[in-house]
C-alpha cells in the first residue's frame, strides 16, 4: 500500500455538481459534433465496431477520418475503466497506489527538457572596492546529454517528496539516434532510481525493447503485471481534437500490454483551445476520454490515467504559460472531473516560467505547488526543477522545489479538531494560564516530534545583504549526489545488455 | 544507588520535566518522578548537594546544549529543561547555603522598562538564565527606572537585564541607566539590554555593557560578564 504523497481527504472541489455534470454534457456533445479527426485507421475501426459513424477525409496529404462518437460509448468505457491502479518500481516500497476513492496526490518529475542549467559558485571582487570580495552563483545552459539524466535520475532517488520519475533531460549526445534513444533513456533512468519510472516513447519501433528491459528488471512478464515498474505517457490527441496517428498505434499497444498509460492531452487556452475555462474544460475532457475510448476499446479494464495537462498561451507571443492563475483553474477542474469519472487523474504543478533560480520562479512554482494538490489529483508531475516553461531543467531548483512541496503537502493536512484534541488543549491552556510565565513553548515539543510543526527554510541564507539560497541548494544538491548511486545488479545490468539492443556501454556501471 | 538517581535527575532535565505531572519528549515518563521530585529524593537520600548540582543538574543542562548546537533540541526543548532546573535550584537553594557553597552564579534583576508591557523575550532570558545557575529576580513589565534601581541595591545584584520590544520604550532604558548613576550602582552593577528594536551600537550609545541579540547571547554575555569578570 503506498504510503506517497499527501492524502487530500477533503479536496478542494472548483466547479458545482451542476458545472460537472454541464462539462460531461458539452464533451459529449462535442465527441459527437464536430466529433474528432482521427489519423489512424485501426482505432477508428475499432470505434465503428463499437458503434461511432466515420467520414473519410483528407488533410493535406495524409489520410483521415472524422468520427462521431456517441455518448453510449463512452458509458460503455466508463463501465470497464479501473478506479484504482499500480505503479510498480523497483523497490517495492516505492510503489504508488492510485485509488480514486483515497485522493492521495503523488509528485512526479518531466518533462523532457533540452536545457540542462548549471549553477556556479564563483568569487567576485568589487571594481570600487578590491576588499569587497563576493560569492555569487553564475549560471550557464547547455544541451542535456544521457549522463546528465542518470544524474537527475540519482538526484530523485534522494529527494524524499519525488515519488515518481518522469525523465527531465532530453538526451541529445552525438551517438543517440532516434532508433537508440528509447531504450537508452529507459535504462538511464531504471539503473539511476528505484522510484516508479514514467515516460513516452521516441519511436514505437522500441516499445518490446523497453519492455523486455523492465521485464528483465522485473523478474518476468507476469512479475512486471505485478509491479509495473513503467508505465508509458501517450500523447495521443493533438488539440484541438485529433488523434495523432502514430501515437494512438502506440497507445493500442501499450493498452494491449496490460501495462499502465497515460492520455496525455495538452491544450493551449487561447491557441489550440478556448482560453476560457467552460470551453477548455468542454474540450480537454473530450480530448482525454478519446484516448481513454481508444484504451479501453483496444483491452477492456487496461489501466489508464486521464492525462489532462492544459495551460494558458502567453498573448504576446501564444508561448505556454505556466506560473498563472488559470492554470490552477484548469487543473483544478479537471482533477474534479476525473473525480467523476473514477479515473486516477494525472495534473501539474510546479513551472516555472523564469528562465532561472529566482524570485519570479518561486512566486510562480508557488502558485500551483500550493493549490493544484488540493484539488486532489493522484499524479502531479511537472514539479520538480522545470524553467522557462518546460524548456530547462535546473537540479538545484528541483531541490528547492522539493521543499516547496514539503510546504504543499503540509498544506493538505486536515484539521486536527475533535473532542479529544479540544480537552486536551483545554487542560494545557489552563496549565499555561496558571505557571510563572505564561508560555506555551513546552507544550510545543510533543507536536515537534510528531512532525506536526513545519520545520524552517533550510536554504535561508546567513548573509544580511545577499540572498544566498541559490548557493545552500546548489551546496545540497552536491551532497546528495555524493550518496552512493543505488544501481541495477551486474547480473541484471549484463542481461540487459546481452538482450537490449542498442544500449550505450558507458551506461553500464560494471564495464567502466 | 547515586549514580541511578543522578542519571534520572539527567535524562529528566533532557525531557524538560519539572515534576510528574509534565509531559517530557519521549514516552514511558507518565507519572515518573521529574527533576524537582528527583532533586528532593536526592537531597533525602543524602546525596551530596554539589554532587547533583554538577552532576545532574548541570550536566543534563550540557547535554541540552550539545542537543540544540546539533539541531536535535529546539528553543522549546531548552526552555523546558531550563524551567524543570531552575525549579530544582529553589530546592536545592538553602543546602548550598547550608553547605556554605555559592548558592548560584550570580544575582540578576531583570525587567521589561517602564510604559513597556511586552514580555516573551525577557521571560525566555529570565528562564534560561535560571536554567543556567543564576539567581533571577524578574520585576515584570512597566517597571520605572528608580524601582529597577532600587531593588539593584536592595539585592545588591550584579546584574541587570533591561527588555525593550518599542522604539518608543527603548529610551527608559537609558534612563535606567542614569538612575544607577545617579543612585553611584552603575560601577557595581553590569547592565544587558535586549530587545526587538535594540542593537550593540544603541548599547554603547546608552552606555550599556552589551547587547544580547537573544537569550542565548543574553546567557553567554551573563557568563561572561559575572563568571568570567570580563566585559
Amino acid at each position: 500500500m503506498s504510503r506517497k504523497g499527501v492524502v487530500v481527504s477533503n479536496p478542494y472541489n472548483r466547479l458545482t455538481a451542476e458545472q460537472v455534470e454541464l462539462v460531461h454534457r458539452t464533451s459529449l456533445e462535442l465527441l459527437e459534433k464536430p466529433g474528432i479527426l482521427f489519423y489512424n485507421r485501426e482505432a477508428v475501426e475499432m470505434l465503428e465496431k463499437a458503434g461511432a459513424s466515420s467520414t473519410a477525409t483528407r488533410e493535406g496529404e495524409y489520410e483521415a477520418w472524422w468520427v462521431s462518437i456517441p455518448p453510449r460509448i463512452v458509458e460503455q468505457v466508463l463501465e470497464t475503466v479501473p478506479h484504482k491502479i499500480t505503479l510498480g518500481a523497483r523497490n517495492p516500497e516505492h510503489s504508488l497506489q492510485l485509488d480514486t476513492d483515497e485522493m492521495r496526490v503523488h509528485f512526479g518529475s518531466g518533462s523532457e527538457t533540452n536545457i540542462w542549467l548549471e549553477v556556479h559558485p564563483e568569487t567576485f571582487v568589487s571594481q570600487d572596492n578590491p576588499q569587497n570580495k563576493r560569492v555569487f552563483p553564475t549560471i550557464t545552459r547547455r544541451r542535456g546529454t544521457v549522463a546528465d539524466l542518470c544524474v537527475s535520475a540519482h538526484l530523485a532517488e534522494n529527494l524524499e517528496n519525488l515519488d515518481f520519475f518522469l525523465r527531465n533531460v532530453n538526451v541529445q549526445d552525438k551517438d543517440i539516434t532516434e532508433e537508440n534513444k528509447d531504450v537508452n533513456k529507459f535504462f538511464a533512468s531504471l539503473n539511476n532510481t528505484t522510484k516508479h519510472v514514467m515516460g513516452g516513447l521516441t519511436d514505437f519501433r522500441q516499445l518490446d525493447n523497453v519492455v523486455k528491459m523492465a521485464e528483465i528488471i522485473a523478474g518476468g512478464r507476469e512479475e512486471l503485471q505485478k509491479n509495473p515498474l513503467v508505465s508509458f505517457i501517450t500523447s495521443v490527441i493533438k488539440s484541438p481534437l485529433q488523434v495523432v496517428e502514430e501515437t494512438a498505434e502506440k497507445l493500442i499497444a501499450v493498452s494491449r500490454m496490460g501495462l499502465p498509460v497515460v492520455i496525455s492531452t495538452s491544450p493551449q487556452g487561447g491557441s489550440t483551445a478556448p482560453i476560457e475555462e467552460a470551453g477548455m474544460l468542454a474540450q480537454v475532457n473530450a480530448e482525454v476520454l478519446t484516448g481513454v475510448i481508444i484504451n479501453q476499446l483496444a483491452a477492456p479494464g487496461a489501466p489508464v490515467i486521464y492525462g489532462a495537462v492544459p495551460v494558458r498561451a502567453r498573448m504576446d507571443n501564444l508561448h505556454d504559460m505556466y506560473g498563472v492563475p488559470e492554470l490552477f483553474h484548469y487543473n483544478a477542474s479537471c482533477a474534479q472531473m476525473a473525480r467523476y469519472y473514477g479515473i486516477p487523474c494525472y495534473s501539474t504543478a510546479g513551472v516555472g516560467d523564469s528562465k532561472v533560480p529566482g524570485m519570479q520562479a518561486a512566486a510562480e512554482k508557488m502558485l500551483t505547488h500550493s493549490t493544484v494538490p488540493l484539488a486532489a489529483p493522484g499524479l502531479i508531475h511537472y514539479s520538480f526543477g522545470l524553467l522557462e516553461k518546460t524548456m530547462t531543467f535546473s537540479m538545484e531548483q528541483a531541490l528547492l522545489d522539493n521543499h516547496h512541496i514539503s510546504m504543499a503537502k503540509f498544506l493538505c493536512h486536515e484539521p486536527a479538531i475533535s473532542l479529544e484534541t479540544m480537552e486536551e488543549q483545554k487542560e494545557v491552556i489552563n496549565k499555561v494560564m496558571n505557571s510563572p510565565n505564561r508560555l506555551y513553548a513546552r507544550y510545543a515539543r510533543r507536536a515537534l516530534r510528531r512532525g506536526d510543526i513545519f520545520p524552517n527554510y533550510p536554504f535561508q541564507g546567513d548573509l544580511e545583504d545577499q540572498d544566498d539560497t541559490l548557493l545552500k541548494a546548489h551546496a545540497e544538491v552536491q551532497k546528495l549526489l555524493s550518496n552512493p548511486p543505488n544501481h541495477l545488479s551486474e547480473e541484471i545490468c549484463t542481461e540487459i545488455f546481452d538482450r537490449v539492443p542498442g544500449l550505450l556501454t558507458r551506461l553500464n556501471p560494471y564495464k567502466k | 544507588m547515586s549514580e541511578d538517581i543522578i542519571d534520572k535527575i539527567i535524562s529528566n532535565v533532557l525531557q524538560g520535566r519539572r515534576d510528574k505531572d509534565d509531559e517530557g519528549i519521549d514516552e514511558g515518563y507518565e507519572d515518573q518522578p521529574g527533576v524537582t521530585e528527583l532533586v528532593n529524593e536526592a537531597l533525602e537520600q543524602g546525596v551530596d548537594v554539589e554532587k547533583i548540582l554538577a552532576e545532574g543538574l548541570s550536566r543534563g543542562m550540557e547535554l541540552v546544549g550539545e542537543k540544540y548546537e546539533t539541531g536535535e533540541y529546539f528553543i522549546p526543548d531548552m526552555l523546558a529543561a531550563a524551567e524543570a532546573v531552575g525549579a530544582a535550584m529553589e530546592i536545592m537553594e538553602p543546602h548550598l547555603l547550608k553547605k556554605g557553597s555559592k548558592e548560584s552564579k550570580g544575582k540578576v534583576i531583570i525587567a521589561t522598562v517602564e510604559k513597556d508591557i511586552h514580555d516573551i523575550g525577557k521571560n525566555l532570558v529570565s528562564i534560561m538564565l535560571k536554567g543556567a545557575g543564576f539567581a533571577v529576580i524578574d520585576l515584570g513589565i512597566n517597571v520605572p527606572a528608580s524601582r529597577i534601581a532600587e531593588e539593584v541595591e536592595k539585592e545588591n545584584a550584579g546584574l541587570v537585564g533591561l527588555s525593550a520590544l518599542l522604539d518608543t520604550t527603548m529610551p527608559f532604558m537609558a534612563k535606567t541607566i542614569e538612575e544607577l548613576e545617579n543612585r553611584n550602582l552603575r560601577d557595581k552593577v553590569k547592565v544587558i539590554i535586549g530587545g526587538a528594536p535594540t542593537s550593540d551600537q544603541f548599547a554603547r550609545e546608552i552606555g550599556a555593557d552589551a547587547f544580547g541579540a537573544d537569550a542565548f547571547a543574553a546567557v553567554n554575555l551573563a557568563e561572561k560578564l559575572m563568571v568570567r569578570g570580563g566585559k
